[in-house]
């Protein structure tokens, strides 16, 4: 396999991780939305928490798609 | 032919060398003024007359300060105010040069990790030089969890040290990626619609369909400019937290 197929497959593999990182916030706000239907009045609160969990979760998401773009522009 | 990454080019507008080393004013300087003069002129020109019953421009500063001091009281605690100027000044820059960004044809400056590895820097830094000279020895408090067996310690201590040393790296690449991806999307998209618009009758009624996802998409980008500026000042202000509290 020439060196260029293999970094296209590489950086289409790579952005896997991206999904998962999109399942893993969904689960977040998903989660964060059904406890906060049932008690509105302590949803305030638990925002920085929410937003936190989301860049925390998000950052992993990020990482694998750095990894594509390192693939593909170097 | 075009290219997304294009957007993202550094070019010098007026060339300064000083010895090997190169001082040019580039584009990317040339955004950060202009992300410096917009930030201090939407907090200084409302306030000049300080009315009682504030005007629009003076809410709207008056609603970004309080909105700032809010979220850092509550991830840091009344302590923790002392690095509110810090904190309100990281997230003002991150949120102007994002939104500067957003025009066509403008430099967005935090698209590059340089911009962004440098606040992140300042951030662990301020962290780190403050929680030791405030906590002395007692900052390593924070990799070592009290109330757990002896077994468990060394391994969640090194679990602790790890997270603690991907944090400037997190913290510097997620603003950099997001606002990279998120320019690169914009103008993939674009791209699609001058190449159906070159396609004939059919091609320009298809390209209908991606100038339509541009337009959601630059809504989105508008949204993540400023989720990303809270998102660092939200993180900004936890990471003070363990500087001031390093003990769990």
């Amino acid at each position: 396999m020439e060196a260029e197929a293999a970094k296209f497959i590489g950086a289409g593999i790579a952005c896997i991780g991206m999904g998962a990182a999109g399942i893993g916030v969904g689960i977040i706000f998903g989660n964060f939305l059904a406890g906060a239907i049932r008690n509105p009045a302590a949803a305030q609160g638990q925002f920085t928490n929410l937003i936190f969990g989301f860049a925390v979760t998000e950052a992993l998401g990020i990482f694998s798609f750095l990894v594509a773009l390192i693939l593909l522009f170097t | 032919m075009y290219n997304p990454i294009h957007q993202f080019q550094i070019a010098p507008i007026i060339p300064i060398h000083v010895g090997n080393l190169d001082f040019s004013f580039t584009n990317s300087s040339l955004f950060m003024v202009l992300t410096v003069v917009a930030g201090a002129a939407f907090l200084l020109l409302p306030t000049q007359r300080r009315a009682i019953i504030p005007g629009r421009w003076q809410s709207a500063a008056e609603l970004t300060y309080e909105f700032v001091e809010k979220t850092l009281r509550d991830a840091a605690g009344s302590e923790g105010m002392r690095f509110f100027p810090f904190v309100f000044t990281l997230f003002l820059f991150i949120l102007v040069s994002n939104l500067w960004g957003m025009f066509p044809y403008f430099y967005t400056v935090t698209a590059q990790i340089i911009v962004t590895g440098s606040l992140a820097a300042l951030v662990i830094g301020t962290v780190l030089v403050y929680g030791f000279w405030k906590n002395g020895l007692g900052f390593f408090r924070l990799f070592v969890p009290s109330g757990l067996p002896i077994v468990l310690l060394p391994f969640v201590t090194f679990i602790e040290v790890l997270s603690f040393i991907s944090r400037p790296i997190s913290l510097s690449i997620r603003l950099f990626a997001n606002m990279l991806a998120g320019h690169i999307t914009l103008k993939v998209f674009a791209g699609f619609v001058t190449l159906l618009g070159s396609a004939g009758a059919i091609g320009v009624l298809g390209a209908i369909l991606p100038l339509a996802a541009t337009v959601a998409l630059t809504a989105l980008e508008f949204l993540v400019a400023a989720l990303q500026a809270y998102v660092f000042a939200i993180l900004t202000s936890l990471y003070l937290h363990d500087a001031l509290h390093p003990g769990h």
